[in-house]
């Protein structure tokens, strides 16, 4: 067992990397002051929220109607945004969970930093539903049940308030699950700090947190639950989004394989966007040992077997909008693929199934450049799959009098462009404040420093 | 270590490499003394079985916490539903129990998740500010035995507590380093 075990060890960390380089490599650049790259790149995206900040409150002033909606395309970007970042949070959920339950240790090396991910996306697409209300301040008295003097109870039939829930549950749990996770690491930065102030901080935020094992023991255990119950959480949460879709009785989005099909493009792009910010924080932040070219090319691969499932869906749907016979089913396929929105259909498809492909190259797997910017693609096109499934699906319904075309106005882009500084402001600080790395999980997956195999299964 | 208040907690020892230290734990444990805990940075496996701990009770909070939670989601909405203020939709039933799956499901996440953080928290002393960390170089890579100073002897059983007689029990058992530690808090 033993042997067989060290057999197919993967070597999960190079260099000939101690545990005690680890945590200087980790703390780095939590200890230095941030690089003037950082800052630019700080500064830019506070930029970017503020622009799309200012715009959001000007549509407050004048009402949803500066945006691009209309009758009969009632959801635009703001939802488009809103599944796009939920999806991005998928990743971050799988690795921490899923890769866990099934043992893959290479997943050590990424989930600190897809987790964190995950929670930043899952903040972004939480914006959106909430502007979309246009009076975001009275979002909470609409969407949560609580006695009110309207002796009026939300709808629990309804998909929009299964989403309040399965959002909000899907935040606390991945929160939770994060922290947990950076206690003994923030024990570890704890224990180094040289100033009061920074002393003061991790000793609070990391408890008092002491590495014996009377702790180590409750805590695996309750890393187990925490990726047990995470697990049907994060196939759940993008489910109850496509029910968003899937219940209503719109051609194009009443379909039976919307939740699978969902799940699968959010794992999708939520490992292209891993690949995205993970490429530059190896570079940035030295890690390379840690996060290496082998751990990247797995995530390709998930990468291109993802894209594949996604390519399928879109195969199946135009086979069953043909085979089910249901008229306005075929126009709706034939109008996605060859009406007006053909180019947002196409980039779609070309993102998504045909560029990925080259991923079955194994030089493209570990070619950092082209992983980049197939992961660019990526993200592109995922966003372009729900601008697909939302805009086209709406925008030409049942009678041919109730059409319009959609065109989204430069708050719709703006707000948009807002989206990715509110994202990246956070990821730039987590960089900076936080272990990048799980820090305790590696040392578990490396070497003994006598020579022997790795102790944590 | 602080210089006012002396009083003395246990005696630790240290090691190298998680090998040693497993090995040494088996014979803490072999030694019967009341009370005394590993500090790693890292979970070593083997080691609860090396310190003869049970498995944690933590799931039976998580599994409490759950049927609460699935409860608390149903009651609440076949109360609003049916009860509190029942609205006919096309004749369709009160108690349309399948539309009120996804959020029993997800009620029955956040609870167990949420208690289960604090059962973690409650499990293990955490916040846990009585005690200052040991030696910082255990989050990062030495691990140490520490034989305590029983506060109260509960086991009579046991082997009792003698300073010098740990310290070289430690001391024969490998560790590189013993010490003394005393009782102190964070602030």
């Amino acid at each position: 067992m033993e042997s067989t075990e060290r057999f197919h060890q993967d070597v999960l960390v190079t260099g000939g990397k101690q545990y005690s380089d680890l945590n200087d490599d980790v703390a780095k650049p939590l200890e230095s002051f941030p690089t003037k790259k950082w800052w630019v790149c700080f500064i830019t995206a506070v930029l970017v929220f503020a622009f799309g900040a200012m715009l959001a409150a000007n549509m407050f002033m004048q009402g949803l109607g500066v945006l691009g909606l209309n009758q009969p395309t009632g959801w635009g970007t703001f939802i488009v945004n809103f599944v796009f970042w939920v999806g991005i949070g998928h990743a971050g959920t799988l690795i921490s969970a899923i890769l866990f339950l099934f043992r893959q240790k290479w997943r050590t090396a990424i989930n600190r930093s897809a987790e964190a991910m995950t929670i930043f996306a899952v903040m972004t697409a939480l914006l959106f539903p909430l502007i979309h209300t246009g009076r975001p301040w009275y979002a909470a008295f609409w969407l949560l049940p609580y006695p009110n003097q309207r002796e009026l109870w939300v709808n629990f039939r309804s998909p929009l308030l299964w989403d309040v829930f399965a959002v909000s549950t899907y935040f606390t749990i991945s929160a939770i699950f994060w922290y947990v996770g950076l206690i003994p690491d923030l024990a570890s930065i704890r224990d180094r700090a040289k100033h009061p102030i920074r002393k003061l901080i991790y000793t609070l935020l990391s408890m008092g947190w002491t590495g014996s094992n009377k702790n180590w023991r409750h805590y695996e255990v309750a890393y187990l639950l925490f990726a047990g119950l995470s697990t049907p959480l994060v196939l759940s949460v993008h489910s109850v989004v496509s029910f968003d879709f899937a219940v209503s009785n719109l051609p194009g989005w009443h379909t039976t394989i919307f939740p699978p099909y969902f799940v699968a493009g959010a794992i999708f792009s939520g490992f292209a966007m891993v690949v995205t910010l993970l490429t530059i924080v190896r570079e940035v932040f030295e890690l390379k040992n840690y996060i290496t070219i082998d751990h990247l090319e797995k995530m390709n691969k998930i990468i291109m077997a993802t894209g594949m499932l996604v390519g399928y869906a879109y195969a199946c749907e135009f086979f069953i909008a043909w085979y089910s016979g249901a008229e306005f089913e075929r126009f709706a396929f034939i109008n996605r693929a060859f009406g007006p929105y053909w180019w947002a259909y196409w980039t779609m498809a070309i993102c998504n199934v045909i560029i990925p492909q080259i991923f079955w190259w194994r030089p493209a797997r570990r070619n950092i450049a082209i992983m980049f910017v197939i992961s660019l693609f990526v993200n592109i096109g995922m966003w372009f799959e729900r601008y697909v499934i939302t805009v086209t699906s709406l925008h030409r319904d049942f009678i041919p009098g109730n059409w319009n075309m959609y065109i989204p106005t430069w708050y719709d882009w703006g707000i948009t462009l807002g989206s990715f500084g509110w994202f990246f402001i956070f990821f730039l600080l987590f960089c900076r404040l936080l272990p990048a790395l799980a820090m305790s999980e590696i040392k578990g997956v490396m070497p003994s420093p006598k020579g022997g195999a790795a102790h944590v299964e | 270590m602080s210089s006012n208040a002396q009083i003395l907690e246990g005696v630790v020892g240290f090691f190298d490499d998680p090998e040693t230290t497993l090995e040494a734990m088996k014979k803490v444990t072999e030694a019967n003394y009341e009370s005394y805990d590993s500090y790693t940075p890292y979970p070593i496996h083997g080691m609860d079985d090396a310190m003869g701990l049970k498995r944690s009770p933590l799931p039976w909070i998580t599994l409490a916490a759950g049927i609460a939670g699935v409860s608390l989601a149903f009651a609440l909405q076949y109360w609003t539903s049916v009860v509190d203020w029942p609205v006919n939709v096309g004749g369709k039933p009160f108690n349309s129990w399948p539309a009120f799956v996804p959020v029993m499901f997800e009620l029955t996440i956040l609870f167990s998740g949420i208690f289960t953080l604090l059962g973690l928290l409650g499990l293990c002393r955490l916040p846990n500010t009585g005690r200052k960390v040991i030696d910082p170089s255990i989050t990062r890579d030495r691990f140490a035995i520490m034989i305590d100073l029983p506060k109260k002897v509960r086991n009579s059983s046991c082997k009792p507590f003698e300073e010098s007689e740990v310290t070289q029990f430690l001391q024969s058992l490998g560790a590189k380093d013993v010490r003394k530690v005393y009782e102190e808090g964070w602030f």
